[in-house]
């Protein structure tokens, strides 16, 4: 159990982090929307972040793949150590940040290109790959995907044809086209049905073992389901970090217990 | 006490479950109470009352069983709510079998009446271990009742007095039969009254190990857990 996530984040030994979040703070123009976040987000595990709406959760995300850059007045500070490296620091190739750790979002943005075009486009970016190569990593990335079989006779209709749970498997079939470290899922399943929902979270359990995944999400079963850890955020503050299993049955906070039962507000 | 839920009804469905619970403890204790003055006294009317009164346990264990099915699968209940139903479910099952124990003393009173067979002082022989049990099955329900984790702990570590005591009635009982074996008959009935006794310890002793789950999140079932906490405590 976890009760200090900054004491515990910093020094416990453990598994492998990938990612090594420190003392950091996120500003809207004049807003904090997160304070002195200290994380360190496993190997080849899935952390969930969850709390209420407005609690920094999506924030953080974004700021793992310097995706905030892309709008003015929003600014990050601190550190947040990506293979050793703090991605926060000026003159980092984002394009190559964001290749490696790849943003899949809730509403599914397919390209208003082919299926197999929407795979393609970020690999030419990055890889010179010849026709067969480029076919065997569509083909590779949409198995990754558990889209193959839909799909496989219809590579060249527009990726705008499938179902809402489709084009979302399109998304993470792109996303892990390139080759990526990290997956980061921003409540990637809360526009679907269930069905498409169960698909989404057994792709991501295949997943968990080559890839290391950050997931925020509304829905407290599917984090009890789906991930390793858990983050509790609140107000822009990481209030608990700890396994799932303990945060679930026996967190340690009493305001992370009110929020996962539902003794909120 | 924990805060409400945002979800008014559930606050009601757990306040409903919660007090069936203590309904259903409150008529085993009381089943367990007139079962032994029965056993005292030759009280056949008694004997039926508790019979009577462990069909309405039993239903109390269906229906409780039922509410807590629904409450899953409407609120997927987690953290200290989720423990608190899963030892729910748990506890029901102890209080319906200690309504069952009651029931067999109070069957082996009325047996022993229309036999004419009372040729020990079989009351004053379990006198001692039923008094034991009946303290531990009222502070257990208490300690449910409050979630008083430390008087759960206390409790767990004397239900050992009870199953010692029912060996030395055991070594008693064999006793007087070899002695005499017309007082076969009526210290076999003693024993299993003594038995059922000491069972009810145990089931008291369960409901203490539910409370300590509920509050500390552990599961000390076939641990040592007691002896280690009141050495601990010093």
């Amino acid at each position: 159990m976890i009760s200090n996530p900054s004491a515990a984040a910093s020094h416990a030994p453990g598994p492998k982090a990938t990612i090594e979040i420190s003392n950091l703070d996120f500003y809207y123009g004049g807003f904090q929307g997160l304070k002195n976040i200290n994380l360190r987000i496993h190997d080849k595990k899935v952390t969930a972040f969850i709390g209420p709406s407005g609690c920094g959760k999506s924030t953080l995300l974004r700021t793992l793949n310097r995706m905030y850059d892309l709008y003015p007045g929003q600014r990050a500070e601190g550190q947040i150590l990506y293979n050793g490296r703090n991605i926060l620091e000026p003159g980092l190739d984002v394009n190559m940040l964001r290749a490696r750790v790849g943003m899949v979002f809730q509403k599914p943005t397919p390209f208003p290109m082919s299926v197999y075009d929407n795979i393609a486009f970020g690999v030419r970016l990055y890889e010179n790959l010849s026709r067969g190569e480029m076919d065997e990593r569509v083909e590779w990335a949409l198995n990754k995907a558990a889209l193959w079989t839909e799909v496989k006779d219809k590579l060249n209709k527009s990726g705008l044809s499938l179902s809402g749970g489709q084009q979302q498997r399109l998304c993470i079939a792109r996303g892990v086209a390139v080759k990526p470290e990290v997956l980061l899922l921003d409540e990637p399943t809360s526009a679907l049905d269930p069905i498409s929902t169960a698909k989404i979270e057994e792709l991501i359990s295949e997943l968990k073992g080559e890839y290391t995944i950050a997931i925020v999400t509304h829905n407290m079963q599917q984090a009890a389901r789906c991930s390793d850890y858990t983050a509790y955020m609140y107000l822009g503050e990481l209030v608990e970090f700890g396994e799932t299993d303990q945060i679930f049955m026996n967190p340690g906070r009493r305001e992370t217990q009110d929020y996962i039962t539902g003794r909120f507000g | 006490m924990p805060s409400e839920h945002s979800s008014k009804q559930y606050d009601l469905d757990l306040e409903q479950i919660r007090s069936k619970v203590l309904l259903m403890g409150g008529l085993v204790e009381s089943q367990f109470h007139d079962a032994l003055e029965c056993f005292r006294h030759g009280d056949v009317d008694r004997a039926g009352r508790v019979m009577q009164a462990d069909e309405q346990v039993n239903r109390l264990e269906v229906t409780l069983d039922d509410a807590c099915s629904h409450l899953i699968v409407r609120r997927q209940p987690a953290a200290n709510d989720l423990r608190t139903v899963m030892a729910t479910i748990k506890v029901i099952t102890d209080l319906e079998r200690i309504g069952d124990e009651a029931t067999k003393i109070a069957r082996a009173a009325r047996s022993m009446q229309e036999r004419g067979v009372v040729s020990i002082n079989h009351y004053e022989t379990v006198r001692v271990i039923a008094d034991s049990a009946g303290a531990l099955l009222h502070d257990a329900l208490d300690s449910f009742a409050r979630l008083d984790a430390q008087q759960a702990t206390r409790l767990i570590a004397q239900d050992k007095a009870v199953d010692h005591e029912f060996r030395s009635i055991m070594r008693n009982l064999i006793t007087f039969m070899m002695e005499d074996p017309r007082t076969i008959s009526s210290a076999l009935e003693t024993l299993w009254v003594a038995k059922a006794v000491e069972r009810i310890g145990d089931h008291a002793k369960n409901i203490a190990e539910y409370v300590i789950y509920v509050v500390e999140g552990k599961d000390i079932r076939h641990t040592d857990y007691a002896s280690t906490a009141q050495s601990a405590q010093g």
